[in-house]
């Protein structure tokens, strides 16, 4: 990694203002020709917007951006891209019914006359995946693809337009970690050639291993500049927060007691009529924290989606109080107390042209105080929202702001304040903290494990081990829709749950702890 | 824990809010001009003078008590079917089938005015009415209950449903309803009882009184009621609503329930307060008007009422253009045509006054949703 001494791209005293918030104040910035430069700050810094203004999706209220040099005026990614600039969204910005190739050239079609000409198209997709090893079928509809090919399409999208400024927001933030490893040799083999790539994670490992240089921003203003050899996670934490920052989760012994959510022999399909979850049981118990682990795609999400009654049991029984909820209405399974995170904020999650009040009010809109009959009691939902906005530091205006306008780790924090805000029994929790800052998971984690000390079960779905390892008491590993192994998370190791992860037999795991042993062996392919 | 950003303040979000409702009038008002002016080169074109006729629209639409009492008349029925068709809008539903419904809802008051005879008005209206409402609310469930259980798109099914009101309208008015008074050759009901008749409290039509109310209480039923707040979140996404613990099912029947009890409402009133029978024809293209208006109103139900003055208006006015300037009445239709065109297609007129595309809640004119 030569960051040579060009500069590509430099911002010059960028400032930006929206309603009621200045998402950037005089920023300047500076890109080195093939080098990685990496943004951070808490959520609603304006790492996001600042990526926006260099991308031409928004236009900055005073302060200038200069390409090569050259003072330019980018009024449109139309004209960010005839700058050699891409940018990959913190949302993808894809067309799932259109094929990747179809992806990849909408907007710069290549023509043969009036007519499309695809078959140019894919040889030059192609030719692309080959040379970086961007590994993905042109012919693929995007719906069906992972969310990791997804990105894949993203940034062939952009090299495809001869991009050499790659804008990536949080791209790592939906992936695995073999993805994350996997778009990081990309990463290192454009950087190689040349390009140059500004890269915005919460993840401060993973800006210590692929940066050159790291920027830090707070409130929308720089605060630092540091480079991954003089910094340590801890030190960039502080630097981001402005205060030190426990990385560690501390909690006390865990104190079972009654199940709380029961899981018998759960079977479940996905959209496919594919059995993606395959006769799963296990226990939650009041006051435990139960993490399941496992590489994204191997049933977790169709698990939870059929526990909370966004999907039908296929077979088996689901009990919630010792209650049987097997495909119960969602909203009879909320009544027994069962809070829910969902993975996709987005889609299942927000209502994004809702005010923050609203959403902070979703699923329980119908309840007192916040309803007296069927009318509205719109004092409660403000109070209720400014109490939860300030608890939870969501960074907004006001409650009444469309949740459009938060930055994506503040959107996240809407969902967790609604849900931890709630009073339940059983809280289940996808991805808590995905795209969350470092000083905001901290208070995440606290939360978490207070709601447990208060006797709550806590269903724990995470890609990250880290936070998996963290916070669970008990950790089941899930491999082809199974449960392959429940460990005591006191004594489970990275490398052997990540072997279980991969799907190696739990033979050299303690006989007592392994759930379905022998079933294991006919699920694997 | 630091108590960081609390940039929290009333003000700011009241502001916001304002912003919001100004920026989203520019857009329909734009329309309407942009509408005007289009039809004005129409008019030069034609060979007649735009101002001359312009000055006599409105002129016939305002310029009298007479006239004025022309334009509410044509737009008490606008606003209810602009009502409708708005609400079915909030939750994601695009009812073209308010002309059925409120076909349905004419007929079947006329029928109730007609057969009963000697009851006091006190009695006679509300049941006329509500039996016109409640058929409308009938017609438009059967679309509903097809898209909450097969998937079947509502904007085909209502059309179909269309078809089968105007047959079925048409069949009774010249059948077993058809005023059988010696000398009517025409398909026609017989007139209702004139304790039917909507009257005039202190000089207003009860009609449009009850037209202004109904936007009122849409209004109260969307923004102020949890049922308003669950439609609202089904239109705006489906699978948050799931999330939320909403049938989508239910909220897919309740607005079209909903939507065709307003048109049925519609038609009713119509038939009571001016028609004083049915007779198929008399309200052609009320149904398809009201879409015009929902959309000028942005589906906002206080909104439905300067919408549907406005195109009251035009409409009251038209014949003395006609007599004024020569211009053919048509030409009125062709203006709505262009409003319609330059709201849905928002835009062009964006694009014009280089606004950026809005933040509120987005009005879909047809979710693939289905079962
Ligand atoms: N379209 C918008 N309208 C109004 N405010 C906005 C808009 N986009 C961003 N903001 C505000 O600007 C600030 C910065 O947001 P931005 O998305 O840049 O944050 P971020 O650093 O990317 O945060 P995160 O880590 O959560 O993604 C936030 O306070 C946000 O609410
Ligand atoms: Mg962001």
């Amino acid at each position: 990694m030569s960051a040579g001494s060009e500069i590509v791209l430099e911002a010059r005293n960028i400032t930006k203002r929206f309603p009621g918030v200045v998402a950037n104040e005089n920023v300047s910035l500076k890109l080195y020709r093939g080098e990685v430069l990496a943004l951070l700050g808490e959520n609603g810094a304006g790492k996001t917007t600042l990526m926006n203004i260099l991308y031409g999706l928004y236009h900055q209220d005073s302060g200038e951006v200069l390409i090569r040099g050259e003072p330019v005026r980018i009024s449109g990614p139309s004209d960010s891209i005839r700058h050699g600039i891409g940018m990959v969204h913190q949302h993808f910005m894809l067309v799932p019914v259109f094929t990747v190739a179809e992806n990849i050239i909408l907007g710069a079609e290549t023509r043969n006359g009036p007519f499309l000409d695809l078959n140019a198209a894919r040889r030059q997709i192609r030719e692309l995946s080959r040379q970086y090893n961007l590994d993905v079928d042109p012919d693929a509809y995007v719906k069906d693809l992972s969310v990791g090919q997804q990105q894949r399409v993203e940034i062939i999208k952009a090299l495809y337009r001869k991009a050499d400024i790659l804008i990536l927001d949080e791209p790592t933030a939906v992936l695995t970690p073999q993805e994350t490893e996997e778009l990081f040799t990309i990463i290192r083999s454009l950087t190689a050639r040349g390009a140059s790539v500004i890269f915005i994670s919460h993840k401060l490992k993973e800006v210590l291993a692929i940066a050159d240089r790291i920027m830090v921003l707070r409130r929308g203003r720089v605060v630092g500049e540091t480079t991954p050899r003089e910094a340590t996670e801890r030190s960039l934490a502080e630097m981001m927060v402005g205060r030190s920052v426990m990385m560690e989760v501390e909690k006390g012994e865990a104190h079972p007691g009654t199940p709380v959510l029961t899981l018998d022999r759960v079977t479940v399909l996905d959209d496919r009529g594919q059995r993606v979850v395959n006769e799963v049981s296990l226990e939650v118990h009041a006051g435990e924290i139960l993490g399941i682990a496992g590489v994204q795609g191997n049933g977790q999400t169709e698990l939870v989606e059929a526990i909370t009654g966004l999907r039908p049991v296929h077979s088996g029984r689901v009990l919630i109080n010792g209650r049987d909820v097997t495909n119960a209405s969602p909203r009879r399974i909320s009544e027994t107390g069962c809070a829910h995170v969902p993975e996709d904020r987005q889609e299942d999650g927000l209502v994004l042209t809702y005010s923050v009040a609203d959403n902070l009010v979703l699923n329980t809109y119908y309840t007192p105080p916040f309803a007296r009959g069927i009318v509205r009691n719109d004092r409660a939902i403000l109070n209720h929202a400014s109490r939860l906005i300030e608890r939870y530091d969501v960074r907004t205006p006001g409650p009444l702001t469309p949740v459009s306008a938060l930055s994506g780790g503040n959107k996240q924090k809407v969902i967790i304040a609604r849900e931890l805000s709630r009073e339940g029994r059983l809280l289940i929790a996808a991805q808590p903290t995905r795209g969350i800052d470092v000083g905001s998971i901290e208070f995440i984690h606290q939360r978490i494990v207070a709601e447990r000390d208060q006797g709550a079960a806590v269903l724990l779905v995470s890609a990250e081990l880290d936070e998996i390892m963290a916070l669970s008491d008990r950790i089941a590993v899930m491999y082809h829709g199974k449960i392959v192994a429940t460990l005591p998370a006191a004594s489970a190791t990275r490398e052997e749950l990540g072997l279980l992860m991969a799907g190696a037999q739990p033979t050299n795991v303690p006989h007592e702890t392994i759930a379905d042993g022998r079933a294991t062996v006919k699920a694997q392919r | 824990m630091e108590r960081a950003g609390s940039q929290f303040s009333p003000r700011m979000d009241s502001r916001i809010q304002i912003w919001g409702m100004v920026h989203a009038a520019i857009v329909p008002i734009a329309s309407v001009v942009v509408a005007l002016v289009v039809g004005a080169a129409i008019i030069a074109l034609s060979g007649a003078n735009p101002l001359v006729a312009y000055s006599a629209l409105f002129e016939g639409g305002l310029g009298s008590g007479r006239a004025f009492s022309r334009t509410l008349e044509k737009a008490t029925p606008l606003i209810f079917g602009g009502l409708a068709v708005s609400l079915a809008f909030k939750c994601g539903l695009f009812n073209i089938g308010a002309q059925g419904q409120l076909l349905m809802g004419a007929v079947s008051a006329a029928f109730i005015g007609f057969s009963l005879q000697g009851l006091p008005s006190a009695l006679h209206i509300p049941l006329a009415l509500l039996v016109g409402a409640l058929l409308g609310a009938v017609w438009a469930a059967i679309a509903g209950t097809l898209k909450a259980f097969t998937g079947a798109h509502e904007v085909i099914t209502t059309i179909m449903l269309n078809f089968v009101a105007f047959n079925l309208t048409d069949w009774l008015a010249d059948g077993p309803w058809k005023d059988r008074t010696p000398g009517n050759i025409v398909a026609r009901t017989p007139a209702v009882a004139p304790e039917a008749r909507l009257p005039d409290i202190v000089g207003v039509p009860l009609g449009i009184i009850l037209a202004v109310l109904a936007a009122i209480a849409v209004w109260w039923l969307i923004w102020r009621t949890t049922i308003g707040f669950e439609l609202r979140t089904v239109g705006q996404n489906a699978s948050a609503a799931k999330y939320a613990g909403i049938s989508v099912r239910r909220m897919t029947v309740l607005a079209m329930v909903a939507s065709g009890f307003l048109a049925g409402l519609g038609g009713a009133v119509e038939t009571l307060g001016v028609v004083g029978r049915f007779q198929p024809g008399f309200n052609v293209g009320l149904g398809f008007n009201a879409i015009t208006i929902a959309l000028l109103a942005r589906t906002n139900p206080i909104a439905v009422i300067p919408a549907s003055l406005l195109i009251g208006v035009m409409q009251a006015g038209a014949s003395r253009m006609q007599f004024n300037s020569g211009v053919a009445s048509e030409i009125i239709d062709v203006i709505l045509a262009l409003i319609l065109f330059f709201v849905a297609a928002d835009g062009i007129i964006r694009r014009v006054l280089r606004l950026r595309a809005e933040e509120g809640e987005r009005v879909t004119l047809s979710s693939g949703r289905g079962s």
